[in-house]
């Protein structure tokens, strides 16, 4: 973990509630797709966790959905705004399991840690399929930028308005080594009963520090109580519990 | 001894900075940021007898200049904090520790600062009152004078250690609390713990956290703290540790001038990671700015 400040460089929005930041400053921590960075902003409390999309050299993409008053905030900030960020937060995707031809599933504000992870994989000479879901073709984001790293990119949307109708699970192809998701948990789940091979799962849970101090969001799993924000907020399939 | 050292029950501390339970875990996430050797102590998480993971998620809402907590005192249970923490914590801070410690029956707590007072890192024991009492109708014992005074008796009477008792600020009279503890042996008093709050969410017409309520902490606290650090260190002899909201060099020199020997920080930490070794670093321009020569100096001015 790092505390950077960076300056935003880019604030544009890709759909009618989603922006994607670019920031300059120093990415040396982010060391692994799936982490995050945690953004202080004036005037509240805590800090806003949002997940690495993708970094380059010293420029940094996060992609947020105005949810709150701190992603409204966020939206509306100008370029040459400083923000203090501690990034490398979290532990990440692990490569090294996702064999020859990975499927990556993102719904939602789930899809830009896919980006990173799909290039790195790309990088590696894996063959790497990517399910984007989204609930209706106004919200669909992202599916080019996905083409053009080399994927073989499938839409869903819940609506029928694009791409195949229904879940990322209903566009699950026949045959994968490994798959990595991150969507809302009704997804999570719904990937842990369809798929047959072993993968990773993102979680997302409110937070306090982001740095495993508070243990505000901590989660029972088979090997033990872990912190989303510090021994996630990636979990192996293996691992997890499901509560209710 | 330089200008910031105080004396807290007959240790001494390099300065007053003291990093609270359960915002600061057993040291070491803290440590991979920065030498926490600069700490005058710190508190660690809050132990019980056995392992806890605590409430159900969310049990965390936010709030204007602070935030709810209801985390319920998730730890490994003291065996493991003995075998696993303590020799980790050791490799990255090599002064006494304060030893947090939480129990839901007056055995419990009994039960655990004495395997805690075996420990030669721990310098004092913090005995945190604000839990349920099982067997008392789950009313806190922080609640209520005889309750409060019956856990101190118990673990002053299987520790050679100091013994400090960490007050909860949702009483009516915390001063009667404060004083019970005193006449049972407590060494010092730290206060104030969060205050119960709740947050509710407009859209799905529900308490933000699982839990409903839990602690409020942040500066929005440290009116009310430093409040009730002046009314109780005015009342007992013993000193006094004062917590609540403090965020700044400046908010520790009032805290000591309500009365305060020493301050803990607490949510300031999970804004800030480097908040308690910043406030330590402008601590000697801050004396200079209010001409105060030595802190020491300034605990309990305040008439």
């Amino acid at each position: 973990m790092k505390q950077v400040l960076f300056s935003i460089t880019e604030n544009i929005p890709l759909t009618e509630n989603v922006y994607r930041m670019t920031l300059s400053g120093d990415c040396s921590d982010i060391t692994a797709p799936g982490q995050f960075v945690n953004i202080k902003l004036d005037g509240l409390f805590l800090r806003r966790p949002i997940s690495v999309c993708d970094i380059n050299g010293d420029e940094l993409t996060i992609i947020y959905k105005v949810v709150g008053k701190g992603t409204e905030m966020m939206s509306k900030m100008s370029e040459g705004t400083i923000l203090d960020v501690l990034t490398g937060l979290g532990n990440g995707y692990n490569l090294s399991k996702c064999g020859e031809t990975p499927v990556l599933l993102g719904g939602g504000v789930g899809v830009p840690p896919m980006y990173m992870l799909a290039k790195r994989l790309i990088e590696q000479g894996k063959r790497v399929s990517v399910i984007l879901g989204f609930n209706t073709k106004s919200e669909i984001f992202y599916e080019d930028e996905f083409k053009s790293l080399g994927c073989d990119v499938t839409v869903t949307t819940v609506d029928g308005s694009y791409g195949i109708k229904g879940f990322v699970t209903d566009a699950l192809p026949s045959d994968y080594s490994y798959f990595c998701c991150c969507g809302p948990e009704p997804m999570l789940k719904a990937v842990f009963k369809s798929t047959k091979t072993s993968g990773q799962f993102s979680f997302e849970e409110r937070m306090g520090c982001g740095f495993g101090a508070c243990m505000g969001c901590s989660c029972k799993t088979v090997t033990g109580y872990k912190r989303i924000c510090k021994d996630g907020p990636v979990l192996e399939k293996e691992e997890i519990l499901w509560e209710d | 001894m330089g200008r910031l050292s105080v004396n807290l029950c007959g240790i001494e501390l390099d300065n007053p900075v003291i990093p609270a339970s359960g915002t600061f875990g057993f040291g070491y996430e803290f440590a991979e940021l920065y030498d926490i050797n600069c700490l005058g102590t710190f508190s660690f998480k809050g132990t019980t007898k056995d392992a806890r993971f605590g409430n159900p998620t969310p049990r965390i809402a936010e709030c204007a200049m602070g935030m709810i907590n209801a985390v319920g005192l998730q730890n490994p249970g003291v065996e493991k904090v003995i075998a696993e923490e303590l020799p980790k914590l050791k490799k990255c801070f090599n002064k006494p520790v304060m030893a947090n410690v939480s129990g839901f029956s007056v055995d419990d707590y009994a039960y655990t600062c004495e395997k805690l007072d075996k420990e030669e890192q721990v310098g004092w024991l913090e005995v945190n009152v604000s839990c349920p009492n099982v067997h008392g109708g789950g009313m806190s014992f922080g609640t209520d004078p005889k309750a409060a005074a019956e856990v101190t008796r118990a673990v002053k009477a299987v520790t050679s250690k100091p013994v400090i008792v960490k007050l909860s600020p949702n009483v009516t009279d915390i001063v009667s609390i404060a004083k019970a503890c005193e006449q049972a042996g407590a060494d010092g008093i730290s206060l104030i713990n969060t205050m119960l709050g709740m947050r509710i969410d407009l859209n799905k017409r529900q308490p933000v956290i699982k839990n409903k309520m839990g602690g409020f902490s942040g500066a929005a606290i440290f009116p009310v703290a430093v409040r009730m650090v002046y009314q109780v260190s005015n009342a007992v002899e013993i000193p006094v540790i004062g917590m609540g909201g403090v965020s700044s060099a400046e908010d520790v020199i009032e805290m000591m001038m309500a009365g305060a020997t020493a301050v803990e920080i607490g949510a300031a930490n999970l804004i800030n990671p480097f908040a308690c070794r910043d406030i330590i670093n402008e601590l000697p321009d801050t004396l200079d700015k209010y001409k105060i020569n030595e802190i020491k100096d300034i605990i309990g001015v305040v008439e």
